[in-house]
């Protein structure tokens, strides 16, 4: 195993006016450290707004251009410019993107997936490829020829998926790519992902769907207000939830429809004010006296990495 | 009491049949889950229900009545919120547009007032649901149809918001039909479930 992608202290902020004179700046992810090996998915869960998608653009160079990044993001060890993330972006590094929106709405689908290319060989030979590939999705030569428009949600997002697999890649970055999937061609989904693993591609998993997360990755991260609170073994997302240290972890577990479905109190604060201290102090039932004026660090404990000053045990 | 009905509805897209001799009724006092495949036609139902599709052959009616122009009693929350809102509104507009909730009932689900300012593409997908959540719970509202509407969200906001849409809607006596591929989100939330290949031909 090799690192394929290493994340360190990546910050994003915007500026944004505010009545129309005031200028602030947005901190929308905070000193994010994370890495990826070879034959590794690295599943990434967090509040909706926590900073996912944006993770997910950064390493793509993708950002909007009012937002400011710093940090470093390497790629077999080296620092990704935005001239390397231009190079590697729908080559060896590809993006199945969240929004559905991303398919151009003026192009037929089998053009937009396998994109221009020049040479007439290397044409047919990724034709016959994405042929291959939509097969494997049910996706029947009809599909070829239509627009976005007359997708179904779940075949937008096939489309997506199939997209990402034409060029070989050696990593994948993929924004929620299950909803509006059913359970078919979930299980597909996931049997594939597993595949792409066995052959060494090394992924970033973006997805609200744990089950999704729990069967193909090998560790997942959890965002929260635009900062890693925990990155644990997928296998402790089992039981009750016992072995999740991080409270904000352990809740997101519980309230799955398939565990508990249990209520939490309380949403995510806003990134405007950023509270002092633990940025889920404000929710949290086990604070205590430093969470509120100091940012815990990162710390591993019992193999798994954790932001919090009093993280829950076993019996808790 | 409200009774939301449809009768012996056919739709095709060109040649390509959807949805064929479809029935289906249900209450304002209830909360019921709607299966089926991906591409089996279940958006495409709910856009028939609330008029996005309006070439269609049978009726929908509220009480024996087809649903006359104004302010649709049937509001949709749709999949992928980001495809329905002008791009060029600030979310305020997006809202007001339909109407303007308190501040209990914002807060309840967790809008945040600077949102407000701020254009679709400004915000995140979850975020945006939110809105359009708000959008479609509107005091004239008497169904909601909910296609698929917090596959989007994490599980925590997931719980929260069907907490907060389910209160609501039994307070204010509209009825919910809930699309999802999430068989155990529906056995939590629904008193019933229905198969789409089970009402129509
Ligand atoms: N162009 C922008 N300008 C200002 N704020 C932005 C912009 N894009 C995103 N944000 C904010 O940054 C935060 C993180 O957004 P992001 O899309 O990464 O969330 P996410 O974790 O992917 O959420 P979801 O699970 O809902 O998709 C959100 O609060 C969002 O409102
Ligand atoms: N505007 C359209 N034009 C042509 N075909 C469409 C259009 N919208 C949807 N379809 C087709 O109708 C079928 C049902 O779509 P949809 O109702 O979105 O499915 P579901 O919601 O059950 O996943 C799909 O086969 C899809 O390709
Ligand atoms: S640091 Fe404190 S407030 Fe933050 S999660 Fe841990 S116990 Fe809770
Ligand atoms: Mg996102
Ligand atoms: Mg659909």
């Amino acid at each position: 195993m090799s690192k394929l992608l290493e994340i360190e202290k990546l910050s994003i902020s915007f500026s944004q006016y505010f009545k129309g004179l005031e200028q602030r700046e947005l901190k929308v992810l905070s000193d994010l450290t994370m890495d990826v090996d070879d034959h590794e998915i690295l599943a990434v869960l967090g509040s909706s707004g926590s900073g996912k998608s944006l993770l997910a653009h950064a390493i793509l160079g993708i950002l909007p251009s009012n937002a400011k990044v710093s940090g470093s993001i390497r790629y077999k060890g080296k620092e990704m410019d935005d001239e390397l993330k231009e190079e590697l972006r729908g080559n060896k590094i590809s993006f199945i993107p969240q929004s559905v929106n991303n398919l151009n709405p003026l192009m037929k689908v089998k053009e937009q997936a396998i994109g221009y290319i020049k040479d007439e060989k290397d044409k047919e030979k990724i034709i016959k490829k994405q042929r291959e590939i939509f097969n494997q999705y049910n996706l029947s030569e009809e599909v070829d020829e239509m627009y976005p428009f007359q997708l179904s949600g779940g075949m937008a997002r096939k489309v997506l998926i199939s997209t990402a697999l034409l060029n070989d890649p050696e990593i994948i970055i993929a924004d929620e790519p299950t909803p509006g999937l059913d359970e078919e061609a979930v299980k597909e989904t996931i049997n594939n992902l597993v595949e792409l693993k066995e052959k060494g591609i090394g992924m970033i998993l973006i997805t609200h769907d744990i089950n999704t997360a729990i069967e193909t990755s090998d560790r997942i991260a959890i965002l929260y207000l635009g900062y890693v609170i925990e990155i644990t073994d997928t296998k402790n997302f089992s039981g009750e939830g016992e072995k999740l240290l991080h409270p904000y972890t352990r809740s997101l577990y519980r309230a799955l429809p398939e565990t508990y479905f249990e209520l939490t109190e309380g949403h995510q604060p806003s990134y405007q004010n950023i509270p002092k201290g633990c940025p889920y102090h404000e929710n949290c039932s086990r604070q205590i006296r430093e969470c509120h004026y100091e940012l815990p660090e990162l710390r591993e404990v019992n193999g798994t990495i954790i932001r919090c000053f009093n993280p829950l045990g076993e019996g808790d | 009491m409200d009774v939301l009905k449809v009768e012996n509805v056919n739709f095709n897209y060109g040649s390509h049949k959807i949805l064929t001799n479809l029935n289906f009724s249900m209450e304002n006092n209830q909360v019921i889950g709607l299966f089926g495949d991906s591409g089996s036609g279940k958006s495409t139902f709910c856009k028939v229900l609330t008029g996005f599709i309006k070439e269609y052959e049978g009726t929908v009616t509220i009480n024996g009545e087809v649903p006359q122009g104004g302010f649709n009693p049937i509001q949709l929350i749709y999949q992928h919120p980001e495809k329905v809102m002008n791009p060029r509104w600030k979310m305020r507009d997006v809202l007001e547009e339909s109407w303007m909730p308190d501040d209990n009932l914002l807060d309840e689900f967790g809008i945040k007032r600077e949102w407000f300012n701020r254009y679709p593409s400004e915000l995140s997908g979850g975020e945006l649901q939110r809105f359009s959540i708000l959008r479609a719970l509107n005091p004239n509202t008497k169904f909601i149809i909910a296609d698929e509407i917090s596959t989007m969200l994490d599980a925590v906001t997931q719980a929260q918001i069907w907490d907060s849409l389910l209160k609501l809607a039994r307070k204010n006596n509209v009825g919910v039909l809930v699309v999802s591929h999430d068989k155990k989100l529906l056995n939590r939330i629904c008193d019933s479930i229905v198969y789409l290949s089970d009402i129509t031909e």
